[in-house]
């Protein structure tokens, strides 16, 4: 085991950042910490990585104690925060040459960890870190992060507000690592990439509702969801939640997904009513699960 | 053409570009989006979305070309420009210092209304957006999802013809960023023009149409099902990513 969190709980004075949370992650697992904004998932890779002290629980990582060998723990992690941290008035080499020295190794040592994501933002390794656009950020962030060669590396967020392109760049990266052995802690509120990891855990208000493999957990989605699409997709949502047995209505891309109270929806019932609401090349058929649906209805 | 929008045109571009010394940030982009219209402008980081939209709401001068928005030039009338958009973006919205309340009393301000105007659009946002007894919360404090939604209603507060969203819902929960469109769809169909960026691909499907930029050049324009059929995939994610591969 990489990781093993055992029932640890944080709360800032009244408010409960996370609950009696636990779980394990293999060496050389790539596992993922699915959740929206405000679930816990900075506090839990802040305690993960001693830089907040749990209330209740504990957690061994890389094969220390999280309270009591704090110097042991950062010397086998590498973090990146969902923040931009390092130096912006520093460049890109100077950034790099700095981490190295702090964790008492140099860039040579361990270039081959970095080199296909090094490469990639060398040609400009005399700018500002300051100055650099946000996927190159988010490289130089990672080379510094893997420069000590961390048995584990925690990454917060790291593609939040990256483009697609760059999001899947970024995940072909992680799995490299993952090749090279290093175990990889990621959150991410894109459920696109939640499929791309081993297993993943949905959190949500501070606890974690689910731990599974990305198809175990579609799998066992029970609810037939349905594709639905009319000429009038701005007013479909609206009519179809007036329809007297809906369980849920959400936008999905081009459809809108439909889930019904009863286990066999009466699909001609439906095509009338919303034929009664002036919809026309109405299209309703079977929909294909994804974690974002089984997300959605925790 | 979808029933929400009219054949007015309310934003006018002709080769517009921006340059910084010898870098071209937008090269002479042509476009235009009617009243009422959803329109989606998608690009990577660094494609120029960001520096062609600050043109667009008055805040930078284009090196050349025109920009005509609500009306206005955006060369020699950015501030009234300005006065008829509203703008939000992921980055700055509100002061977290600040409650719900004071807030929308401050914007309220700033955009020029009354008093009265501010206390019935206070009222009517607290009805809205059922804020009931959070009113009196500092923004600060609220989860990310609520504070995009309320800043969405912010930019509407002094009923702009356009409103520019840069990214409205990055890092929102699946839920939440779905209920921030259920208000883009109320908004569009009440004849307002909305112009939003996003990185979510499911979200470029629910635009009227979609401009994709890429190094400065938009390259492609249509609605999200002509794109597909244009590039023979079955989702904007693939056409995204097949634009973006054939520059490379």
């Amino acid at each position: 085991m990489s990781i093993s969190v055992q029932n640890i709980s944080k709360s800032f004075k009244n408010v409960s950042a996370i609950q009696n949370i636990s779980f394990e992650v293999k060496s050389g697992e790539l596992f993922g910490l699915i959740g929206p904004d405000g679930a816990g998932k900075t506090t839990l890779f802040r305690t993960l990585t001693t830089l907040l002290i749990p209330n209740e629980g504990n957690a061994i990582v890389a094969g220390h104690d999280i309270i009591k060998n704090v110097k042991e723990i950062r010397n086998s992690v590498g973090y990146m925060p969902g923040k931009f941290s390092l130096y912006q008035d520093l460049t890109i080499a100077e950034n790099l040459a700095f981490f190295a020295t702090i964790f008492g190794t140099t860039i040579e040592e361990n270039y081959d960890l970095i080199e296909d994501i090094y490469v990639q933002i060398e040609p400009f390794k005399n700018r500002r870190a300051g100055a650099l656009s946000g996927g190159m950020k988010q490289k130089l962030a990672l080379c510094c992060a893997l420069i000590h060669k961390p048995e584990v590396l925690f990454l917060d967020e790291p593609t939040t507000g990256v483009d697609p392109v760059s999001r899947k760049e970024f995940w072909e990266m992680l799995k490299r690592l993952k090749q090279k052995g290093i175990t990889i802690l990621v959150s991410t509120p894109y459920m696109d990439e939640a499929v791309l990891c081993d297993r993943i855990a949905l959190i949500q208000k501070g606890e974690i509702l689910k731990i599974d493999t990305p198809e175990n957990i579609v799998s066992s989605y029970k609810k037939t969801i349905y594709d639905i699409k009319t000429n009038k997709m701005h007013q479909l949502i609206e009519h179809l939640k007036k329809f007297p047995t809906h369980y849920s209505v959400f936008a999905f891309g081009e459809y809108v997904h439909y889930i019904d109270n009863n286990i066999e929806l009466d699909l001609q019932k439906l095509k009338i009513y919303l034929e009664e609401k002036q919809h026309t090349n109405i299209i309703i058929q079977k929909a294909t699960t994804t974690i974002e649906d089984v997300f959605m209805d925790l | 053409m979808v029933n929400h929008i009219s054949n007015e045109k309310v934003i006018e571009v002709e080769n517009l570009t921006k340059k910084f010394g010898d870098f071209t940030a937008v090269k002479g982009i042509s476009f235009h989006v009617n009243k009422g219209e959803i329109f989606g402008f998608l690009g990577a980081n660094g494609a120029g979305k960001t520096t062609a939209m600050k043109m667009l709401i008055g805040i930078s001068n284009p090196s050349s070309g025109n920009a005509n928005v609500a009306g206005f030039d955006v060369h020699t009338q950015s501030d009234e420009v300005k006065k008829s958009i509203g703008y939000m973006s992921q980055k700055f919205s509100m002061y977290d210092d600040l409650t719900v309340q004071e807030n929308i009393t401050f914007f309220g301000g700033i955009y020029g209304l009354s008093r009265k105007q501010i206390k019935k659009k206070t009222a009517e946002l607290i009805e809205e957006l059922q804020l009931g007894d959070i009113t009196k919360s500092r923004v600060g404090s609220l989860p990310l999802g609520w504070k995009q939604k309320l800043a969405f209603s912010v930019s509407l507060l002094h009923e702009p013809k356009i409103v520019f969203l840069d990214e409205p819902t990055g890092g929102v929960d699946p839920i939440t960023r779905r209920q921030f469109w259920e208000l883009i769809y109320t908004e569009a169909d009440k004849g307002t023009t909305i112009f939003v960026t996003t990185h979510y691909m499911d979200e470029a499907e629910y635009c009227d149409r979609v401009s994709i930029m890429v190094d400065g050049v938009i390259e492609a324009l249509d609605t999200p099902k002509n794109l597909k059929k244009q590039f023979d995939v079955d989702s904007m994610n693939e056409v995204f990513l097949k634009l973006a591969r054939n520059i490379e």
